[in-house]
């Protein structure tokens, strides 16, 4: 996986819901409006709850993306609002 | 000498599916152990008795489904009825083709057997919104499209309360030769349940009968194929219990005697908890707060594990579901919640009884700020 951004990728696999998110937003916080951030995540409930959140604090998810990983990992990608 | 002061009255708000029995369904159960006992297919006094209860508990059924008696079929339970009636209308339909139109957020059993039904090339499955509403349009021409055997729509969906579009689809299929199957599973009892169905099923343990028995309804003009080996009841092989069934009919009464009363006070009570809860910062409240079931609310907490509200909530003496993942065996979140795009985490899901008093509400608002608070303190989530 390449990461351009670096420092701007949250790694949350192996985490349970809802750690992928709190981790998401704890990095997020620490970030100026306007940058990318993803997170990947193993939990098939944050491909959800990712862009949920998203919605609820104004950001805007840019990406969804499968890995194709064993197991299942996904990368979601939002820009701060 | 003091008294000891005893534990409050624990509060159960976890009635979707699975409700406490009505007085009357339990009084009637005990009347057909005694009258009922014998197997209604046996032709002597004691069958022919039990055969005049189960027949009575199907008429009484048929007539609040405004159906005729020998279009209602009991079952072994909720599930068994979704997966006969998905099955049975799809092999009397086999010429027409094997195309299964559901939506995303029908009950796993009927998601399950329409992916049976329709083989390798899967159930067409139409989105919903972000109340958790069927596309009506959508699911129309879902309908309309060649080799469709049968569709699938709630009344009502018993996760997040919000109604569906039954008429418009009911119309739309109607026009297309395709039946539909209704699952009134989280209404019937609780509102009423239009007349725009081919096949229905409900589930007495939602309405305060018993589990362990189902309601299957086929209109006589539609074509159903039961696929099972051959019985005398190829619905429910072996026959079904007879006080079981006539406590379900006679709770399905009692429902439906105070249904309009029931309604508009519990739906006073989901508008408190909407009110109350969407006060706790950072939750979204799901589902129509207008077209909806009157007992239903369910409700997401944004960095909430939903596991360890479940237990607080439980700790304090209340009884909540939830469809988070992190409270299931599986790590799959609800498919509900997931479809309609709102948050999985965090997720309480409240059904209200037809014994939950307006007490028992405010006890439980009353607790569900500072549990939430307890929750995301251990996960340390101030200030995101």
């Amino acid at each position: 996986m390449t990461d351009d951004v670096a420092g701007h990728l949250v790694d949350a696999r192996g985490l349970r819901c809802p750690l992928p998110v709190i981790r998401l937003a704890a990095r997020a916080k620490e970030l100026p409006a306007g940058t990318l951030v993803s997170v990947v995540s193993t939990d098939p409930a944050a491909k959800h709850d990712v862009p949920a959140w998203a919605r609820m604090r104004g950001h805007e998810l840019v990406a969804t993306e499968d890995l194709g990983e064993e197991p299942a990992a996904w990368r979601l990608t939002v820009r701060l609002h | 000498m003091t008294h000891p002061t005893p534990a409050p009255a624990r509060v159960h708000l976890d009635n979707g599916g699975r409700a406490p029995w009505h007085p009357l369904a339990r009084q009637a159960f005990l009347q057909a152990l005694d009258d009922g006992w014998a197997d209604p297919r046996r032709l002597h006094a004691e069958g022919r008795r039990a055969a005049r209860l189960l027949d009575g508990a199907r008429e009484a059924m048929a007539a609040v489904l405004g159906a005729r008696t020998d279009e209602v079929h009991l079952t072994p339970s909720h599930t068994a009825s979704l997966h006969a009636g998905v099955a049975a209308v799809a092999a009397g339909r086999r010429r027409a083709g094997s195309g299964v139109v559901v939506t995303a957020v029908e009950r796993a059993a009927v998601l399950h057997a329409a992916g049976v039904a329709a083989g390798e090339a899967g159930a067409v499955v139409v989105p919903v919104d972000r109340l958790g509403r069927a596309d009506g349009a959508a699911m129309a021409e879902a309908v309309a499209a060649p080799g469709v055997a049968l569709a699938a729509l709630q009344h009502a969906n018993g996760e997040v309360g919000t109604l569906q579009p039954v008429e418009e689809v009911h119309a739309a299929a109607r026009a297309a030769g395709v039946p539909l199957l209704v699952d009134a599973g989280a209404s019937l009892g609780h509102v009423a349940v239009p007349a725009t169905w081919d096949v229905l099923a409900a589930d007495p343990a939602d309405w305060g009968g018993p589990a362990g028995v189902g309601v299957l309804a086929v209109r006589q003009r539609v074509r159903a194929v039961p696929t099972g080996p051959e019985d005398p009841d190829p619905w429910a092989p072996g026959g079904v219990s007879v006080p079981l069934a006539f406590a379900a009919a006679v709770a399905l009464e009692a429902a439906e005697a105070d249904r309009v009363a029931e309604d508009a006070r519990r739906r006073a009570l989901v508008d408190r908890v909407r009110t109350a809860v969407a006060a706790v910062p950072d939750v979204e409240v799901v589902g129509d707060a207008e077209g909806r079931l009157p007992h239903v609310v369910t409700f997401s907490f944004l960095y909430v594990d939903g596991e360890a509200l479940v237990t607080e909530l439980d700790r304090a003496g209340f009884a909540v579901g939830s469809g988070s993942a992190c409270t299931a065996s599986t790590l799959e979140p609800s498919h509900v919640l997931a479809a309609m795009g709102v948050l999985t985490h965090g997720n309480v899901r409240v059904a209200l009884d037809r014994t939950t008093t307006a007490d028992d509400v405010e006890r439980f608002l009353a607790v569900v700020p500072g549990a939430v608070a307890r929750v995301r303190e251990l996960l340390g989530v101030q200030g995101l």
